[in-house]
């Protein structure tokens, strides 16, 4: 029964990654490859004041504002150019935060990690058991798919989508489109960190080796497999991949070759995404009108 | 004072602007005006600059030299979005709507004040909502105007290249600016598209719009224009009713490359 609490305590924190991440890639289009960076610093800052005794939202907080922080430092300079530059340098962002946990080691204990870190506790309730935290898990990630739902159906989130379908016509309808694109991007790695504090508490244990560009990868197949620009999408993308390899743990193979075959089944998912549903298994939804009030009258005025 | 009474009549003022790209002079010292309520064409041989000049007008290229007057207002090398904002509309001649987003949206995202702060999606939920309603009725009212109301559902990569011309320019009114900007609005359709766009500019015109545009077809800028412009080598050659600039020897020279004496 714990191994199932445990994936679906998994799915609920890739959830809040998938969907934050397609808010960046899939509704504003900037080209995001350092998402683990940003769950990276969250979970670091979670982990060090939970360690430091401090209580767990003010953790939380904390690892919103260091990973919301790295999100506009690095978008700034970026997004003010057009084309890819975002993506190359999130990538580079990604390594040099990767080499930041494996190197300042009088903060982060380098390559030994964070053993240890305390359980979720609000108000006085200590969240040890599984199911507990599959309680907490799954009310976050509610509420971030809510709060990116609300923001993508709003006209702010229709300003995000005319970014990634033309830059240009946006600007010349007077979108001042460089605060668009740091707001998303700031707002995704928020969000980001959340889940990396969620993570942190769960395993009680993080090191540099969980943020890597493979994780990145891992959620950008999510993305790309439940549909750019599609937050049922990534919801339903996020547990596909969480559960798909799981078959694998009872094949007893060794453990290298466990993993290698998991990366290759990713690589066939996004293959056969590719070729044979671009648009991912659930296309983006069309905007449906609100007011019906409209068609009405121009029914009488027809008739 | 009267010469303020002038720049106020004076929807757009360009003195002489220089663009260079290397070697290459794209605008060389063009200069002309286009006064309120008027239809000025843009005209000139291919290469001549006239995109470049529409791109120097709305920010999207800074310009070297010379000074660009938009009612008045010194909008210079201001962002394209600055400039947008003061009420300024254009179209692009390769067209450029948002591709994967319904005709419907597409109007409703040009048009102004939608509360599309991120600050509103949750402090002022209400209001925005009551406005999206507006937009929506709005947009398909426009729609309507242009003879669109049938594809509002219709995602914009899937209209015809007419109709994206049409929709295109209906964007630029649905933003409610009073100066319209339109590179070659004609070029690529059939005869009855082409009607329906010259119909739609000559109301645009009747509602008080300040229409400049860019155009290759002769008949629709003979048509269409109170004025016209012959740009050459960056520079403008003639400025002139469409009866005095087709008689004029200096375009003809431009057109037909002649040597100029």
């Amino acid at each position: 029964m714990d191994y199932f609490i445990h994936i679906a305590i998994l799915i609920c924190i890739y959830i809040i990654l998938a969907v934050s991440l397609n808010l960046i890639i899939g509704f504003t289009g900037q080209l995001n490859i350092g998402h683990a960076a940003f769950y990276g610093i969250g979970a670091y800052a979670a982990a060090l004041l939970a360690l430091s005794g401090q209580p767990f939202w003010l953790g939380l907080l904390a690892a919103m504002f260091f990973a919301g922080l790295g999100g506009l430092l690095i978008s700034v300079p970026c997004l003010r150019l057009r084309g890819d530059y975002l993506a190359i340098a999130t990538l580079g962002f990604g390594e040099i935060i990767r080499a930041l946990m494996k190197n300042w080691t009088s903060l982060t204990r380098g390559p030994l990690g964070l053993p240890g870190i305390p359980s979720i506790e609000i108000f006085g309730i200590t969240f040890s058991q599984p199911w507990q935290f599959l309680i907490i898990a799954a009310l976050i990630a509610v509420i971030v798919v809510f709060l990116i739902r609300r923001m993508i159906k709003a006209p702010f989130g229709r300003v995000l989508r005319s970014i990634r379908e033309d830059e240009i016509a946006s600007q010349s309808l007077g979108k001042k489109i460089i605060n668009y694109k740091v707001i998303a991007v700031v707002i995704g790695a928020m969000f980001a960190g959340v889940a990396g504090s969620l993570y942190a508490h769960y395993i009680s244990f993080i090191d540099p080796t969980t943020f890597t560009l493979q994780e990145t990868i891992l959620m950008l197949c999510m993305v790309v497999l439940g549909g750019l620009g599609s937050i049922r999408g990534s919801i339903i993308g996020a547990a596909l991949l969480i559960i798909i390899p799981e078959p694998l743990r009872f094949l007893s193979l060794p453990s290298s070759a466990a993993a290698a075959l998991r990366q290759m089944l990713y690589a066939i998912i996004l293959i056969l995404i590719m070729l044979y549903r671009p648009q991912g298994l659930l296309g983006e939804r069309r905007y449906t009108r609100n007011s019906n009030a409209v068609k009405k009258k121009r029914g009488v005025a027809s008739a | 004072m009267l010469s303020r009474k002038s720049e106020v009549l004076q929807v757009l003022r360009v003195v002489d602007i220089y663009k260079h790209f290397g070697g290459i002079k794209a605008v060389n010292g063009a200069e002309f005006s286009v006064k309120k309520g008027e239809i000025v064409a843009l005209i000139g041989p291919n290469g001549a600059g006239k995109t470049t000049v529409f791109n120097c007008i709305t920010g999207f290229i800074q310009i070297d030299k010379g000074r660009i007057f938009f009612e008045g207002e010194d909008i210079t090398n201001k962002r394209p979005e600055k400039i947008a904002s003061m009420g300024l509309a254009r179209t692009f001649q390769i067209i450029r709507l948002f591709p994967k987003m319904t005709v419907l949206e597409n109007m409703m995202i040009a048009m102004r004040d939608q509360y599309e702060g991120l600050h509103h999606v949750f402090f002022s939920r209400k209001k925005m909502m009551e406005k999206q309603k507006e937009a929506e009725e709005k947009a398909i009212e426009l729609l309507e105007f242009v003879g669109l109301e049938a594809k509002e559902d219709e995602l914009a990569m899937n209209l015809s290249y007419g109709q994206q011309k049409l929709l295109e320019i209906a964007k630029t009114i649905a933003t409610d600016a009073e100066f319209l900007m339109f590179d070659e609005p004609a070029a690529g359709v059939n005869l009855t598209m082409l009607k329906k766009i010259s119909g739609l500019l000559k109301k645009l015109k009747e509602q008080g719009k300040t229409i400049l545009f860019v155009e290759h077809n002769m008949e629709f800028v003979m048509n269409m224009a109170d004025k016209v412009v012959v740009l050459d080598h960056g520079d403008e050659i003639a400025i002139g009713t469409p009866k005095q600039i087709k008689g004029n020897k200096k375009v003809i020279d431009a057109y037909l490359g002649g040597v100029q004496c």
